[in-house]
């Protein structure tokens, strides 16, 4: 079987690596008005997500932490996407990503987050691309328990 | 229909071409199983024998006056011997059919453990698998003793220095891995138990990664606990044994109450059974004990000798050719190591390269392996582990070797 035809290509699309390598919004946040810490003990995956709220608008979003490819460069896709959003906004584009991760024909358009739709193929990495969104979830829903995606 | 296979006896001995599964493609690849520590493949022999049983053998034990429930008594009886012979313990008395590793050890922290008191100690390590630490974590819970763990030096062993310091007069029992499932190491487990017999404690020695590797043998270890998995050494999962020395096993009060592990009972009180049998409550997993046993007679056909040469040239010339590799970090560098190759490739985290590995057909694990604490001490997330079983072949090396350079490639460094 070619590389081509092995899904890697899908799942490693240059978007990915950049963001690997370059993570946007990668930094602590001194004056956040939320945060909450994801940790995937399977692969120990561990990030901190960081978001300043006003009026329900997402201001700023940012995280740190040590993962994978996948679950950097979601993190990273993630706070590019958001930023800007109305909390509602965050919580209905979470579930069309994770409707895009797990689903064979999801129904929606989700524009440059799309490099993600790779880890369909493989199931055992959708945890890894949905830690950041989980995280999150958690910081501006104010769940305070460490979000997992064992 | 053909005459039933015999349940015991001869294998092929064709190695790779005995376990069909290796035969089958996995995502277009020939399949390099390289996952042996998390559990081995089956030979014909096993399936066989599972097949055997159930369709000429099954029945309960211990309780029939038909003939079946005596032929399957027999067979059951029979595969506890094969584990005497696997760990050489002098007596068949001395075995008890559990779940698995994890079971095994379980039972000794919750029968033996009852006896534990507050300030008493037991001492474990630092690359111990968690199901070598958690039972003895609630144990201490439960009983206000102390769990204390030695420390693990940069090349993955045992500092044994910290070991010395470590055990005293109020260790009770030292429970250590034979093998370190996330490293390979093997630990000097004569010279533990001999320093744990000066100290007065008794030993128990998590097996799991070592019986299908090496020949064991319990009366000259002189432990007083071997814990062990049927799935780690070709047979089928949800069976495995503990041995206990008869003189420990004698004074263990009962674990789970039911059936067969009685002698009588009545309202007023209930006897328990000896032996084994007091452990061993309820329907136990029949089929999976005597496929075991089927199991180990393949193994012990093949011969651990064999097995070890085998594995050992394998690790070398994985450890050799991965060397050969830019930014390869072997984690676990033992003088001593069994058939496992643990390690990290720079830039690349072993999530990514366990999924570039198996669109290759390359089946590893990457992880932390159940040992957190030792990922901890080496200051990483987890490894990649290659680790190698008897039917392994230098071609799943080249495999290997090819996975990672595709993966060096894709990530560009």
């Amino acid at each position: 079987m070619d590389e081509q035809h092995d899904g890697l290509r899908e799942l490693y699309q240059e978007v990915i690596f950049d963001h690997n390598r370059n993570p946007r919004n990668f930094h602590a946040m001194a004056d956040a008005s939320h945060r909450a810490d994801g940790h995937n003990p399977l692969c120990g995956d561990q990030l901190t997500v960081y978001a300043r709220l006003r009026d329900g608008v997402i201001d700023e979003v940012s995280f740190v932490g040590h993962g994978c490819a996948i679950s950097k460069a979601s993190a990273s896709l993630m706070t590019e996407a958001v930023r800007g959003c109305r909390v509602e906004e965050a919580e209905a584009l979470f579930r069309d990503v994770h409707a895009m991760l797990t689903e064979a024909h999801p129904d929606c358009d989700l524009g440059k987050l799309e490099v993600l739709s790779g880890v369909r193929e493989f199931p055992s990495r959708v945890k890894c691309a949905t830690l950041a969104w989980h995280t999150l979830h958690n910081a501006i829903t104010l769940a305070r328990d460490t979000a997992r995606t064992e | 229909m053909n005459a039933p296979a015999p349940i015991f006896g001869p294998a092929l001995l064709d190695l790779a071409g005995d376990f069909p599964i290796l035969a089958r493609p996995v995502r277009g690849r020939r399949l390099a199983y390289l996952d042996n520590g998390a559990t081995t493949q089956k030979p014909q022999a096993v399936i066989d024998a599972m097949e055997a049983f159930y369709g000429q053998s099954n029945a309960n034990i211990h309780r029939g006056v038909h003939w079946l429930s005596q032929h399957a008594t027999d067979l059951y009886e029979q595969a506890r011997e094969r584990v005497r012979v696997l760990l050489n313990a002098a007596d068949a008395q001395e075995i008890v059919f559990t779940r698995g590793t994890t079971e095994s050890i379980n039972l000794v922290a919750q029968t033996w453990g009852q006896r534990l008191r507050a300030g008493d100690e037991i001492l474990v390590t630092t690359l111990e698998h968690h199901s070598n630490i958690v039972p003895w974590q609630l144990l201490c819970e439960r009983t206000g003793a102390v769990l204390r763990a030695a420390a693990v030096t940069d090349t993955g062993e045992i500092d044994m220095a910290d070991f010395r310091a470590l055990l005293g007069p109020r260790t009770r029992l030292v429970a250590v891995a034979h093998v370190s499932n996330a490293l390979g190491t093997i630990n000097p487990v004569d010279e533990i138990v001999r320093l744990a017999r000066e100290a007065g404690a008794l030993v128990l020695i998590d097996g799991a990664q070592a019986v299908a590797h090496q020949a064991v043998d319990v009366q000259a270890l002189d432990c007083d606990f071997y814990a062990f998995s049927g799935h780690k050494l070709y047979g089928p999962t949800g069976i495995g044994a503990l041995y206990a020395r008869a003189s420990i096993l004698a004074e263990l009060p009962p674990w789970q109450g039911g059936g067969d592990m009685i002698r009588t009972v009545s309202f007023e009180g209930t006897t328990y059974a000896d032996g084994p049998q007091r452990f061993e409550a309820g329907t136990p997993n029949i089929g999976g004990s005597i496929v075991m046993g089927a199991a180990i007679d393949y193994l012990l056909e093949v011969g651990l000798e064999r097995v070890a040469a085998h594995e050992s040239a394998l690790l070398a010339e994985a450890t050799e050719r991965m060397l050969e590799l830019p930014g390869i970090r072997i984690v676990g560098t033992a003088p001593r190591k069994a058939g496992i190759l643990s390690f990290l490739v720079e830039g690349i985290h072993p999530h990514d390269l366990g999924t570039i590995l198996d669109t290759e057909g390359v089946a590893i694990r990457a992880g932390h392996h159940c040992a957190m604490p030792l990922m901890t001490r080496f200051g990483i997330p987890g490894t990649v582990r290659a680790s190698f079983a008897l039917y392994n072949e230098s071609r799943d090396i080249d495999a290997l070797v090819a996975g990672v350079r595709k993966a060096q490639k894709l990530f560009g460094v």
